[in-house]
């Protein structure tokens, strides 16, 4: 038994020493991603595979956050492209994480749609092309409560019939965003009181949440485990379609808006086919592909005719007209970060 | 005890025709693959904890003692108020120490009369059961608290049949909880405890018992002063074994506990993978983890010794 054990130990060893040493061979005809969970459908995979002639892998993450600390952890000059959001992108660019190319390098850039080239966190895109792009809120099962749910209060100061069945997504940047705007206070703020109120709205708030779970977001809003959950639009419209009784809210407070982006990472060993795959993202057709699986919407012209019915009806993409205008969530500077960080960390432990 | 069976053995088969002489040897793949993978490591763990944490993960070379202060010492959000003791971390390692011993007596009451049942099988069927033992290790521990999850949340399987069965009326709350937890850690490491236990028992004389009995000796003094001192060394084993890997699990708290209580191995885990990563804080929280194990270890040893010595 005991040779058992230290052998798990000895493989888990050898399995981090490999994953810390080797890098992925530079063989012809391959390509690594390293992306979201649940959010690119096999066959467009395995259409650019044949397409291409090259061998994809893929590994998955479930926040921004983790890809960023697995990269730094010894991964970058493995992977060839990621998925970062907005905030993410800027992070890594200012960190010298990505590679840059030139337009002229994809044959599709002229796709991307007007409004999404020159984007704050990637002016004039040298990094990166949309990828998708949606909303952070929230949504209620109308089963289980039936009150007014139009506001982040919801979470953050749940209602009795609420406490003890909300899911919150283990995503610092999301929650803390959403946080602020219900207390309609700025993102990357340093006024101490007002980052106290902060740091006490989520301690109280914690008891009344069962869990911090991303990646099964979804599932815990269909099964019933959860009554109310923190979610991404279109995961909630997923749910939404395997048969929850479930409301995305557009709070009055406002909610958080963001754009995935594919980038090419510095030190890509497939560099060439990074950029293939990318050009081939900005096919509509293979986008469309996407996004009616994702149920996000793409930044890429020429994809609503391609898009499922009930797609481009659904209430997760189609805010009302009195919806607030979403904010992204915002890049602080360094002695900021570490305050939202330390609140976080609190939150957490 | 090991010198003796040598020499023992030695006086019947010549010494060259064995590895005896080769003792050392024998030893050195094992002490190769321990030192690089085990020594190197646990040493890098140790630089870490007292280097400076980088902004959004990694480190910089820079002494610091931060790591530790953090661990021990609350100095308020902004980091300028005085220094305060801080139990969150201490009382998260206290949870998960708890958690830990609860799942290990568990393991023990259920585990011990399995183990003694099998080892009373006929020796042809023994196999068998132990073979049966081991069946849950050929599915992923991963998806056994997948599973898990699935079973016992509040509309799941176990709540149907016993809310049809008439037992319940009202759903049991088990999902995110902290019984969760312990069901899963119990249910994860049953076999490290019916394996020792049960390579103990099989090698009981049972005459010895019998021979109790024969003297009058009730069977529950029959247990306590004859059995259990002779199998002590597999029961002792199978609660290291449960134990140490309980402390530091973090898929159970992770999936059934709902990742919202920290415990040992989740802390640690989130520093590096995490959303505010802190490489150097995760590394002093493992060292002091490692050291708590030692302690525990060292203690059992010293007191082994000495009551062999006494013997």
């Amino acid at each position: 038994m005991k040779n058992r054990f230290t052998s798990t130990i000895v493989k888990a060893s050898l399995a981090t020493a490999f994953a810390l040493t080797s890098t992925v061979a530079n063989a012809e005809g391959s390509l690594s991603i390293y992306h979201w969970f649940e959010y690119i459908p096999q066959e467009v995979l395995d259409k650019f595979s044949e397409e291409h002639d090259v061998e994809v892998t893929m590994d998955t993450y479930d926040s921004n956050e983790s890809m960023l600390a697995t990269l730094k952890a010894g991964k970058l000059g493995s992977y060839d492209v990621a998925v970062p959001g907005d905030y993410m992108v800027e992070i890594m660019r200012n960190g010298g994480l990505l590679d840059s190319f030139e337009p002229a390098e994809l044959s599709n850039f002229d796709n991307i749609m007007e409004q999404w080239v020159d984007v704050g966190f990637d002016p004039g895109r040298k990094h990166s092309i949309p990828y998708q792009w949606g909303s952070t809120s929230f949504s209620v099962n109308r089963d289980m409560y039936e009150g007014d749910i139009n506001t982040t209060g919801i979470l953050f100061e749940p209602p009795e019939e609420l406490a003890g069945k909300i899911n919150m997504l283990d995503s610092q940047g999301e929650v803390l965003a959403l946080a602020s705007m219900h207390l309609g206070i700025e993102q990357c703020n340093s006024n101490r009181d007002e980052l106290k109120a902060l740091n006490a709205l989520l301690q109280e708030a914690k008891p009344k949440w069962a869990s911090f779970n991303s990646d099964g977001a979804k599932d815990v809003l269909v099964s019933g485990d959860a009554a109310a959950g923190m979610i991404w639009n279109g995961f909630s419209a997923k749910a939404r379609n395997e048969g929850a009784n479930i409301e995305y809210v557009y709070p009055k407070e406002g909610l958080v808006v963001w754009m995935d982006n594919v980038v090419l990472l510095k030190d890509a060993p497939n560099r060439d086919n990074a950029l293939k795959f990318m050009d081939f993202l900005l096919e509509p057709e293979n986008i469309a592909a996407i996004t009616n699986f994702a149920q996000y919407t793409a930044g890429v012209k020429g994809v609503n005719e391609l898009l499922d019915a009930d797609l481009i009806a659904s209430p997760e993409t189609n805010p009302p007209a009195d919806a607030p205008a979403g904010s992204f969530v915002a890049v602080c500077d360094e002695e900021t970060q570490k305050l939202y960080d330390q609140i976080w960390t609190n939150l957490k432990k | 005890m090991k010198s003796q069976s040598n020499s023992q053995q030695n006086n019947i088969v010549p010494a060259n025709a064995t590895f005896h002489n080769q003792k050392n040897k024998l030893l050195l793949p094992a002490w190769l693959v321990i030192g690089f993978f085990l020594v190197v490591p646990v040493l890098m763990m140790l630089v870490y904890s007292f280097l400076t944490k980088e902004f959004r993960g990694g480190v910089i070379w820079e002494f610091s003692l931060a790591a530790y202060d953090q661990f021990f010492f609350d100095r308020g959000l902004f980091g300028d108020e005085p220094a305060k003791i801080d139990w969150t971390y201490i009382k998260i390692y206290g949870r998960s120490a708890l958690q830990a011993l609860i799942a290990t007596l568990l393991c023990l009451v259920i585990g011990f009369p399995t183990a003694y049942y099998i080892a009373t099988r006929p020796v042809r069927s023994r196999p068998l059961w132990v073979f049966l033992i081991t069946i849950p290790y050929w599915v992923n521990l991963l998806i056994r608290t997948v599973s898990m999850k699935f079973l016992i949340r509040d509309n799941g399987p176990l709540n149907t049949w016993l809310l049809q069965a008439g037992i319940i009326d009202q759903p049991i709350h088990l999902i995110n909880t902290n019984l969760a937890v312990q069901l899963g850690l119990f249910y994860s490491y049953l076999p490290f405890m019916v394996l020792p236990i049960y390579a103990s028992i099989e090698r009981f004389d049972f005459s010895l018992s019998e021979a109790a009995a024969d003297l009058y000796a009730s069977r529950w003094t029959t247990l306590r002063q004859i059995i259990l001192p002779m199998v002590k060394p597999g029961i002792i084993a199978g609660c290291i074994l449960v134990f140490v890997p309980s402390l530091g699990a973090f898929l159970a708290p992770d999936l059934l506990g709902g990742a919202k209580n920290f415990m040992i191995g989740s802390l640690i885990e989130e520093q590096f993978k995490g959303n505010a990563g802190n490489w150097p804080f995760g590394a002093a929280s493992s060292m002091i983890l490692l050291i708590i194990v030692l302690l525990v270890l060292l203690i059992y040893a010293r007191n082994e010794s000495h009551a062999q010595g006494a013997r």
